[in-house]
């Protein structure tokens, strides 16, 4: 099954790559965003055929590497 | 005194640690790569900075789970003496040995500068060559230094005099301006500067002999 990753940064932690691209963004004119958080996307794909044991495993995948649980949150999507 | 340095792929701090071990106990330390699974009989383990696996996913989080840090983690837990510079401080919070773990600097900007830093704790068995209080000069060169720890991590780490190191002109946005901090048990050190840069006049300082040299009288010492 196939799985997507999302990785971001808990609330309350500095992210200054959002700051410097929420900058950016002003500067090319969009004023009206605001609150910029820079995250990152992985996708998989997992030998179960079962969602839920996709999950478990994709979850314990979180827990050991793709995410820091010190300063990051995650959110598992199974797609298939 | 048996030392060992960690090679990560992508360490580039591995010889400047070797050198620096070398100055400091008269021998020099194995030289360890990071696919062994067991690691020599020694009595202090450093793990280099550098950007191992090209810093990807995370800084230190491949190395993290390199087949040599299971080995680390094994010694450290029974108590043996491990130091991490920058890199490796990266990696022992990876590895979980450490709380916390090092951001994005604040400024975004790679820093590559002296810095001072304030000695806060001498009494472990790495900063016991110095009185606390006392100045110290080492050189920073990194881009995720910014120490950050939920604020009860925070206030146990100052609260146990676990931070060894605090700069006096925060160069990176690191909480409560934190450049090292030791374990619970006192055994494991990390820290952003580089003492191992500093070791010798002709690189601008030897504060970094100091510090190894009291690593080593502190061993010395132990009964």
């Amino acid at each position: 099954m196939k799985a997507k990753v999302h990785i971001t940064l808990k609330p309350g932690v500095l992210d200054p790559q959002g700051k410097a691209i929420e900058g950016a963004l002003r500067g090319l004119g969009f004023t009206n965003a605001s609150q910029v958080r820079q995250g990152k996307v992985i996708e998989l794909t997992v030998d179960e055929t079962n969602a839920a044991a996709a999950r478990t495993r994709v979850e314990d995948m979180c827990k050991r590497l793709l995410a820091n649980p010190v300063m990051e949150n995650y959110d598992i999507e199974i797609l298939d | 005194m048996k030392t060992a340095v960690i090679v990560f792929p992508a360490s580039n701090c591995d010889r400047d640690a070797a050198v620096a071990l070398e100055q400091a106990t008269g021998k020099k330390p194995v030289m360890v790569w990071h696919q062994e699974t067991d690691l020599p009989d020694t009595d202090l383990i450093v793990l280099p900075g550098g950007f191992s696996y090209g810093d990807y996913l995370r800084s230190g989080a491949m190395a993290a789970h390199s087949p040599v840090m299971r080995a680390v983690v094994e010694r450290a837990k029974a108590g043996a003496p491990v130091i991490g510079i920058c890199n490796g401080f990266q990696i022992l919070t990876e590895a979980g040995l450490l709380p916390g773990a090092l951001l994005r600097n604040a400024g975004l900007d790679f820093v590559c500068r002296m810095t001072t830093l304030t000695v806060e704790n001498s009494q472990s068995m790495f900063t016991s060559g110095f009185t606390k209080g006392q100045y110290v000069s080492f050189p920073v060169a990194h881009h995720d230094g910014n120490y950050f720890a939920d604020d009860e991590t925070l206030n146990r780490l100052e609260g146990e005099g676990r931070v060894a190191f605090r700069y006096v002109d925060n160069p990176n946005g690191s909480a409560r301006n934190i450049a090292g901090i030791l374990n619970d048990a006192g055994n494991v050190l990390g820290l952003m500067p580089h003492p191992e840069r500093v070791i010798s006049p002709l690189l601008g300082g030897v504060d970094g002999t100091l510090f190894f040299m009291g690593i080593v009288e502190a061993a010395g010492r132990k009964p």
